[in-house]
């Protein structure tokens, strides 16, 4: 068997050139006017955007940022469509709006395909991953998924209150994506500081989060070397393996796709579980009704999944262009909004409630156009299956204290802290 | 868009009707194959698969009009068997 010298020294002691990628000044602090100034990273947004974004969608309905180097907030169901549909002019070559925008050269290909690929290669990219994200593959994880599950309840023996972010809903997708992925499960507490890293140290210096990405990729280099050591049956085997157009993988390709994975379905699911046990928590009425019937809890999902969408993505301009009545300038970030999409009254009936037997919820919660959420069928079934299983178990809980809890500011936003009271 | 069978004769033992998804717009969700299980199926990448010839039997409208209505790619038509 050829060796497989992809990773070898000469592409682990090759420097990316952080030099190459456009930064601009970091600007914090409250917002004026969310018209004119909005970030999403400040602790208003964090604790409740919708009244903010109902607010944009009648005053503008595309709001504006200096912040970040620039940027655009569209709150529309019909712009966030358009923009998700429109891959010429908005690139995902960079998917969380930060301050330091990659190179145009980095497109279509990215640092994490295919989620930062635009087209034709997006589509090669994505379709290596779809086979073992399927529903049907998918649900051979259920079983484990949801012993998994009651191991984490029956820990909570003898409380009367837990962390239903810290001590649930975290640790459920963390477990799964180790799983899938072939890592030690014991690494679990890692990824949880590695999606940190990524995705909420959006407004620390430049220099700090190059350093804090370059921790995840010498984790997952020390995966590959595993991996290519004693070859199994699991998602890394697989990319390490795999060939693309009669070649094997690029190793950027490889490992960026990896950091793909465990980050992606981390916090997004972690967000989802959470916030839909805060909603079944602050509403006894809801709560009461899914233990009632529980066969109705894949109706209930999907307006949680609407109403409390986690996911919010981000796209550059490619040109500069008049665009929904604003003037766009090429490398301008759009901060593409689902959660405000799914609460525009003119695509949805009461946007703003959550109807729990809503049964016509065509919502964008995993977005939309060849960007789909890959991870959305394994994403349904962790939340069905932890809720499921909290249900069964413990059906009588409320919020033990609703100033404790917290949520996560960012472009991934679900509790951080939630303490229920789960026996009186 | 249909999201009802009124007008497409359902039920009245006149023309049948066809549930029909266009590849071009569908990316994966699943929502048809969840939502009505006896018309639709999964390909081996996700992307949903119009089962058999794809006419919708009696007691399975509201399945159908529910696999339309909750497409996020608006992608399943009801068509007019002709």
């Amino acid at each position: 068997m050829a060796v497989d010298n992809r990773f070898g020294p000469e592409y682990r002691d090759a420097d990316d050139d952080p030099a190459l990628f456009i930064r601009n000044e970091i600007i914090t602090g409250p917002v004026s006017d969310w018209a004119t100034d909005f970030s999403h990273l400040e602790p208003e947004w964090a604790a409740d955007p919708y009244p903010i974004q109902d607010d944009l969608r009648q005053r503008c309905p595309i709001a504006h940022t200096g912040r970040f180097g620039g940027g655009w907030l569209p709150v529309r169901y019909a712009d966030v469509a358009a923009i998700a549909y429109d891959t010429d002019r908005f690139s995902s070559r960079a998917i969380i709006m930060n301050n330091a925008r990659p190179p145009r050269e980095i497109a279509p290909v990215g640092g994490s395909p295919p989620i930062s690929s635009d087209p034709p290669f997006h589509h090669e990219a994505r379709k290596l991953l779809l086979p073992a994200f399927t529903r049907s593959a998918i649900s051979r994880l259920e079983p484990a998924t949801r012993a998994f599950c009651d191991s984490l309840i029956d820990a909570f023996d003898g409380r009367d209150v837990v962390d239903a972010a810290q001590e649930y809903a975290q640790h459920i997708p963390v477990r799964v994506i180790a799983d899938m992925l072939g890592f030690p499960p014991e690494d679990g507490p890692q990824f949880r500081e590695f999606v940190a890293d990524l995705l909420e140290g959006i407004n620390l210096p430049p220099d700090e989060r190059v350093e804090r990405v370059h921790r995840l990729f010498q984790y997952l280099l020390a995966q590959v070397d595993e991996h290519l050591a004693r070859p199994r049956d699991d998602l890394t085997s697989y990319l390490l393996d795999v060939e693309l157009g009669g070649h094997k993988l690029d190793p950027d390709h490889v490992v960026g796709t990896m950091a793909l994975l465990l980050i992606a379905g981390i916090d997004t699911t972690w967000s989802a579980i959470g916030a839909s046990l805060w909603h079944l928590a602050s509403v006894p009425a809801d709560r009461a009704r899914l233990v009632a019937e529980p066969g109705l809890l894949p109706v209930a999902m999907e307006e949680l999944l609407r109403a409390y969408a986690p996911v919010t993505m981000a796209r550059l301009v490619t040109q500069d262009m008049h665009w929904g009545g604003v003037d766009m300038k090429a490398d301008d970030w759009i901060l593409l909004s689902f959660p405000a999409a799914n609460r525009d009254p003119a695509q949805f009936d009461r946007a703003g409630q959550v109807i729990i037997d809503r049964e016509v919820n065509r919502h964008a919660a995993f977005g939309l156009g060849i960007h789909r959420c890959l991870g959305s069928h394994l994403a349904r079934m962790e939340l069905r299956v932890a809720l499921q299983a909290w249900l069964d178990r413990i059906p009588v809980f409320s919020l033990a204290d609703p100033a404790a809890v917290t949520w996560a500011a960012g472009q991934i936003r679900g509790p951080r802290t939630l303490p229920l009271r789960i026996r009186d | 868009m249909a999201l009802s069978l009124k007008g497409y004769g359902l039920g009245e033992g006149s023309d049948a009707v066809k549930v029909h998804i266009d590849s071009g717009r569908c990316q994966g969700h699943g929502r048809c194959y969840d939502l009505a299980p006896g018309l639709f199926g999964d390909d081996d990448e996700g992307y949903g698969q119009v089962l058999g010839n794809g006419i919708v039997p009696p007691g399975e409208e509201k399945a159908a009009r529910l696999a339309v209505a909750n497409c996020p790619e608006r992608a399943i038509d009801l068509l007019e068997e002709t």
